[in-house]
C-alpha cells in the first residue's frame, strides 16, 4: 500500500502552518534560554506573534481542494483549516488571559508558553491526522504538553496531584485507543482512514469481519470518550480542572476538545462511517449519561472551576448527541456547538482570571458576591456568559443547543430531545446561582480588578461576540455546515 | 508454528493484566506507570503480530513510534511523580486525596 510513496516539494505548502509554528517553537525555546528576567515579555509577544502567523497561514488555505500528502496520511481540507484558523484565534485570546494570571501567581515563564505552542501544534496534527499513526502521534504530542502544563505549578500540591491524575487516566486512554486502533487496522490491514473506510463500506463484509471491526470500535470509542471527558469517562475532568492553574484549566477546557471533535470526525466519521449504526448506540449512552450526571452533579459544587467542569460534561454530552443523528447536517449542528462552547468557556474563564490577583484565586462562587456593584460591567458579561451556557435566547448557547436538538427530533429520537431539554432546564439552577451571588448578595471582601487594559479589551469582545454571533446564527450554521 | 491468534490471546492476556493492574493497584504509582507500560506492550505485540500476518510493514513503524511515545510519557511521568515526592514526602496513591472525586 505505501510503495507509491513519493515526495514532492509541493506537498510541504499544504503543511506550512504546522511547519511554521513547529519553527517558531524552536526558536521560542532558544530564545528564550538567553533573555534576561526583565525581557521575559518577549517571548510572550512572539508566542502571540507566531500563533497570528500560523492562523494567517492556515486561513490561506481554506477553500483549497481536498488535498492528502505524506502518503496520504495527513490531510488538507475545509474542516481542517477553519478549525486550526479558530484554534490560533481562541490561542491567542487564552494567551491574553493567561498573562495576567501567570503575572498574579508569579508562574511567568517561557516554557509555559512554549508548551502551549507545541499542545497547538499537536492539536492541528490531530485535526489534520488521515492515518492512525498521524492521529496518534498528534494525540500524544497534545497531551504530554498538557501534563507538563498543569505540572508547571511545581509548588501547589494540588496541580501535581491533577497533573498525576491526568497523566494515568491519560496514558489508560491512549492504550486503550491504541488497542482499538491495532483491531482496525489488523481487520483492514491499513493505517490510512480513506483505505479504512474503504474496507469497512464493503458491501461484502463477512460477519466476522464486522464482529472485529466493532471490537476495535468500542475501544476507539472510549478513548475518545476519555479525551472529551464524557461520563462514564469523565472522573479525571473535574480534579484536573479543579487541581490545575486556572489559565490551565482554561487551556484545557477549550482548544483540545475542538482537536478531540475532530479526532473523532477523522476516526469515526470519515473512517467508520459506514459503522454509525453501530457507533451511534454507544454514542447515545455516553450523551444522555454525560447530560445527565454534568447537570445533576454541577449543582452541588462550590468551587467554580469544579462547577464549570461538570458543566462542560454536558455540553459534551450534546456534541455526541448531534453526532448520534448520523446525517451531515446533525455533525454539522456538533461542530457549531463545539465551537461555540469554546467560545463561551474562554469567556467564562476569563471572567474567573480577571479577579484573580495575587494570593487571591476567585475560585469559590462565593467570591462573586456583590461583583456587580464593584464591577457592573464585569458583571454584566458573566451574565452573558452564564445565560448563554444555559441556553437562554439570544445568546449564542441557545441557537447551539437549539440546532442540536432540531437535528435529534427530525432523526426520531424524541424521547432523547426531551430529556436533554429536561438536563439543560435543571442545570440552568446552577448558572442562575452564580449570577444571583454576583447581583442579589453583598460582597464579603472588596473586588478589585488588578487586570491590564488588554485582557479587559479582548474580555469584552469575547463575551460581547457570545451577544452578536446569537444575532446570526444562521450564518455560522451554513459555515459548520459546509465543513462536511 | 505460532498462529495469529496465538499472538493476539497472549496480547490480550497482557493487556488486561495491565487494565486490572491500574484499578486494582492502591499502594504505589511506579505500579501504575508499569501497567501503564504493560498495555502499551499489549498494543505493541497487536501490531507486529498483524503485521507479519499481513505482510504490511505500517504495523511495524507503528511500533516504532509507540515506544518512542512511551519513552516519552514515562519521563514525564516520573517527573510528575518526583513533584508529589517534592510535595507530600510519599508516593503512595492514597496521597492523592486531596482533591476529592
Amino acid at each position: 500500500m505505501m510503495n507509491t510513496f513519493q515526495f514532492d516539494t509541493t506537498s510541504l505548502l499544504v503543511a506550512l502552518p504546522e511547519i511554521f509554528l513547529l519553527s517558531s517553537i524552536v526558536v521560542i525555546l532558544l530564545l528564550d534560554l538567553f533573555l534576561t528576567k526583565g525581557f521575559k515579555q518577549v517571548t510572550y509577544y512572539l508566542t502571540q506573534a507566531s500563533l497570528l502567523m500560523t492562523g494567517i497561514l492556515s486561513y490561506s488555505l481554506i477553500g483549497q481542494p481536498e488535498t492528502l500528502i505524506f502518503g496520504d496520511s495527513f490531510v488538507l481540507d475545509d474542516m481542517a483549516s477553519v478549525f486550526k484558523v479558530f484554534m490560533m484565534g481562541s490561542a491567542m485570546v487564552a494567551m491574553v488571559y493567561s498573562r495576567h494570571y501567570l503575572t498574579q501567581h508569579d508562574l511567568f515563564r517561557g516554557e509555559y508558553f512554549v508548551l502551549v505552542l507545541l499542545s497547538i501544534l499537536g492539536m492541528m496534527v490531530m485535526v489534520s491526522g488521515y492515518s492512525l499513526l498521524t492521529l496518534y502521534l498528534g494525540l500524544e504530542i497534545l497531551s504530554l504538553s498538557l501534563y507538563t502544563l498543569i505540572a508547571i505549578a511545581r509548588k501547589r500540591s494540588g496541580a501535581i496531584e491533577a497533573a498525576l491524575k491526568y497523566f494515568v487516566l491519560g496514558a489508560i486512554a491512549s492504550g486503550l485507543l491504541l488497542y482499538g486502533m491495532s483491531m482496525i487496522y489488523g481487520i483492514s490491514g491499513s493505517l490510512n482512514i480513506s483505505e479504512i473506510s474503504a474496507f469497512a463500506s464493503d458491501a461484502n463484509l463477512a460477519s466476522r469481519e464486522t464482529l472485529i471491526i466493532n471490537f476495535g470500535l468500542v475501544f476507539l470509542v472510549i478513548g475518545i470518550a476519555f479525551k472529551l471527558g464524557a461520563v462514564p469517562f469523565h472522573m479525571w475532568v473535574p480534579d484536573v480542572y479543579q487541581g490545575s492553574p486556572t489559565s490551565v484549566t482554561m487551556f484545557i477546557s477549550t482548544i483540545p476538545k475542538i482537536a478531540a471533535v475532530a479526532m473523532l470526525v477523522r476516526l469515526l466519521v470519515d473512517g467508520l462511517g459506514s459503522m454509525h449504526a453501530y457507533w451511534s448506540d454507544l454514542f447515545m449512552i455516553l450523551a444522555l449519561l454525560s447530560i445527565a450526571l454534568g447537570s445533576v452533579v454541577a449543582l452541588m459544587q462550590t468551587n467554580i472551576k469544579r462547577m464549570l467542569a461538570y458543566s462542560t460534561i454536558s455540553h459534551v454530552g450534546f456534541v455526541m448527541l448531534g453526532f448520534v443523528t448520523g446525517v451531515i447536517t446533525g455533525y454539522g449542528a456538533a461542530t457549531f456547538y463545539i465551537l461555540v462552547y469554546v467560545l463561551m468557556s474562554l469567556a467564562a474563564f476569563g471572567v474567573i482570571i480577571l479577579l484573580n490577583k495575587k494570593g487571591f484565586e476567585a475560585e469559590e462562587i462565593s467570591d462573586y458576591k456583590g461583583l456587580s456593584k464593584s464591577s457592573p460591567w464585569f458583571a454584566l458579561m458573566m451574565l452573558v456568559v452564564m445565560l448563554s451556557m444555559a441556553g437562554v435566547p439570544p445568546f449564542i448557547g441557545f441557537y447551539s443547543k437549539f440546532f442540536i436538538l432540531q437535528q435529534v427530533i427530525s432523526a426520531g429520537f424524541v424521547t432523547v430531545a426531551i430529556i436533554a431539554v429536561i438536563f439543560a432546564v435543571i442545570s440552568a439552577y446552577y448558572y442562575l446561582q452564580i449570577i444571583k451571588s454576583m447581583y442579589f448578595n453583598d460582597a464579603e471582601q472588596e473586588l478589585t480588578i488588578a487586570a491590564p487594559m488588554d485582557m479587559k479589551l479582548v474580555l469584552s469582545i469575547n463575551a460581547t461576540l457570545i451577544l452578536v454571533v446569537g444575532l446570526f446564527p444562521d450564518f455560522w450554521m451554513k459555515l459548520a455546515l459546509s465543513l462536511f | 508454528m505460532v498462529s495469529l491468534s496465538d499472538y493476539l490471546i497472549l496480547s490480550a492476556i497482557i493487556f488486561c493484566i495491565g487494565l486490572v493492574g491500574i484499578f486494582v493497584n492502591r499502594t504505589n504509582i511506579i505500579t501504575l506507570l508499569m501497567c501503564v507500560e504493560l498495555i502499551l506492550v499489549a498494543v505493541n505485540t497487536n501490531f507486529i503480530a498483524f503485521s507479519h500476518f499481513l505482510g504490511n510493514e505500517a504495523g511495524q513503524i507503528f511500533v516504532f513510534f509507540i515506544l518512542t511515545v512511551a519513552a516519552a510519557e514515562v519521563a514525564i511521568g516520573l517527573a510528575i511523580l518526583t513533584l508529589l515526592f517534592r510535595n507530600k514526602g510519599s508516593i503512595n496513591v492514597d496521597v492523592t486525596n486531596s482533591l476529592k472525586g
